[in-house]
């Protein structure tokens, strides 16, 4: 009788077993075929507009072949100056926590303060910027106020990367380079940088895919209005030279989030184009993370 | 001896130039919070709008000079919640099959991809949200969904895009509980799934509510996407699942630009980020909580 009975919980324990298997493949499945249908439904959509003669080349306000080139740049552009200023800042705020800080409430307050940063929606960064850049300072709506926005963004991403990244590197090293008579500072320059910069470029590019996509805390700094802008100008104060940091500029993200709050006959068409385009770029900055991490783990660290 | 002290210098300047970057991160943080704070707070105490019926009044109609912000805040949490209560299941189950059924194809395959979605902007989750989810909602419940947009529709966009937060954090949870508490469990006879459900997820919980909040974080203060699914329009009480509803972000998107500084309605909409940083200030305190009784219950 009790023989019986174990053999029917086996059995029942058993066929439990391979229904949660099972559930759990189908689940994995879902996500996957969840994935491939969301790239492939928007570059499908998206693929006809940017490949169009124009779409790449075009500035918006063109009225035969309305494109995106200014927006492509403008992206690039405000990319570039927000990493400029948030991967020093980023880096010397990992190093102070990771080798310096003394274990007391200033310090647990500054990782305090980057947590908040970090759980902060981008909206209210948006907000904060719209007042503190653009009116306080009063430097407008323009392209560093939308990177410093950005910045703020960006930062907690990339102080907790750079301080995983520090931290992954062998405490023997670092102790064998403080025996030896380094100072911290120097351990940290020439022992622990090193170690840790494939993990830190790393970081650094998936954080700019972030960034690139990034449009709410833009809509009140940085601005929506389609920029215009001459290649050919050398006058940095003129707001069409395209490298004037106090220039309005409007990014692929933002531009899409325009269009389709004002929708108008041919817009959805820019819309799936631009979101095409968006796209690619954010895939191939998370590709080019990996190649880039790979490369300089091979060429750094003589494995 | 004269050569140790370039030494010091050194260090001294590092210690420097460090601690000024962390100061440079707190300074901007507190200017943040003072900054919201006074104008958010200006609303009741310059402009004289009553707290008690800002936080309870049914109708957000700033330019009438009704400041209801109930609709708003209900609105935020019911996305919140709902998106969380779809992502959950589908997070927590993949999160299992990459730590105990498929390590290999998990780690090497599955997780790179999920990854990716964290990537894909918020603005293309809206345009996609718009066009699938919104037209679904039509097709399926017809007349009642009206355009399709609406607070369920809300909820499912974000659910994809909290997914990947809360499965990458499951993942790093489920790693964390140690191997020999599985071994113990087979050893006893358990089969896999009893192994699964009675010691690995018990004490990997407090992680994984880390993991839950941490997703909720991002669903709450989450913006672009859902005004483009949800209506962001409406300004009463939502009734239902399918009706357009708008939350505490999409008033702001919606608000802001249209808000004179320092009117009322300028203040009002601080007071709405107000509520906003208070919410990530109560999220963060509850992951410091968990993570003490964590630590506490390990010893």
């Amino acid at each position: 009788m009790a023989n019986r009975n174990l053999d029917a919980h086996v059995k029942r324990i058993g066929l439990q077993n391979k229904i949660a298997t099972g559930i759990l493949t189908c689940i994995v499945g879902f996500v996957l075929v969840l994935l491939a249908a969301i790239v492939v439904y928007i570059l499908v959509q998206g693929a006809g507009k940017a490949l169009s003669p124009g779409f790449l080349t075009n500035p918006s306000t063109d009225d035969v072949a309305p494109g995106i080139l200014y927006q492509l740049f403008d992206s690039f552009y405000m990319l570039l100056i927000t990493l400029v200023i948030s991967v020093p800042i980023s880096l010397g705020a990992a190093i102070f926590l990771v080798e310096y800080a003394p274990d007391n409430w200033i310090t647990s307050a500054a990782s305090t303060a980057i947590e908040t940063l970090s759980s902060l929606p981008s909206i209210v960064v948006g907000m904060f910027g719209s007042l503190f850049f653009v009116v306080t300072l009063g430097w407008g709506i323009s392209i560093i106020a939308g990177a410093l926005a950005l910045t703020m963004f960006n930062i907690p991403i990339l102080v907790r990367t750079i301080q995983q990244a520090l931290e992954d590197v062998p405490r023997s090293q670092h102790d064998a380079a403080l025996a030896m008579g380094l100072t911290r500072w120097e351990t940290t320059v020439n022992v622990m940088l090193p170690a840790a910069m494939p993990a830190i470029v790393t970081g650094i590019v998936i954080s700019a895919g972030r960034v690139f996509g990034e449009a709410a805390a833009l809509i009140f700094t940085s601005g929506s209005a389609a920029a215009r802008l001459n290649f050919a100008s050398t006058n940095l104060a003129s707001p069409t030279n395209p490298f004037n940091i106090f220039r309005p500029a409007e990014t692929l993200a933002v531009h899409i989030w325009k269009l389709k709050m004002e929708p108008t006959p041919g817009n959805d068409e820019i819309v799936w184009g631009t979101a095409a385009v968006l796209l690619v770029c954010v895939l191939l900055f998370n590709v080019l993370a990996r190649v880039l991490g790979k490369f300089l783990a091979r060429r750094l660290t003589a494995e | 001896m004269a050569k140790l002290m370039p030494k010091r210098s050194l260090e001294n300047v590092g210690l420097t130039v460090t601690g000024l970057c962390i100061a440079l991160v707190a300074l901007v943080v507190v200017t943040l919070i003072v900054m919201v704070a006074q104008q958010g707070l200006a609303t009741f105490l310059q402009d004289g709008v009553d707290f008690w019926s800002f936080i309870s009044g049914g109708n957000w109609i700033p330019e009438d000079g009704r400041f209801g912000a109930l609709p708003l805040i209900v609105g935020s949490f019911s996305v919140t919640l709902l998106s969380t209560v779809f992502a959950l299941p589908v997070a927590l189950g993949s999160a299992i099959f990459v730590v105990e059924v498929a390590p290999g194809f998990g780690r090497r395959v599955f997780q790179p991809l999920v990854e990716l979605l964290v990537g894909i902007p918020s603005v293309v989750y809206g345009v996609l949200g718009l066009s699938v989810v919104n037209a679904a909602m039509r097709a399926i419940f017809g007349e009642a969904a009206g355009t399709g947009a609406g607070i369920l529709s809300g909820a499912i966009v974000l659910a994809v895009m909290i997914l990947p937060t809360v499965t990458t954090l499951s993942i790093d949870a489920l790693d964390a509980v140690p191997n020999e508490y599985r071994e113990g469990s087979y050893a006893l006879g358990c089969t896999r799934w009893q192994t699964v459900w009675h010691v690995v997820l018990k004490s990997a919980l407090p992680s994984l509510m880390t993991a839950v909040i941490l997703g909720m974080t991002r669903a709450f203060g989450e913006t672009l996407a859902v005004q483009m699914v949800i209506g962001g329009v409406e300004r009463s009480m939502p009734t239902g699942l399918l009706d357009p509803a708008a939350t505490l972000t999409t008033a702001l998107t919606s608000g802001l630009s249209n808000a004179t500084t320092g009117s009322v309605q300028y203040h009002a909409l601080w007071s709405l980020g107000l509520l906003l940083l208070a919410m990530s200030l109560v999220f963060i305190a509850v992951i410091h909580l968990i993570g003490k009784k964590g630590a506490k219950k390990r010893g």
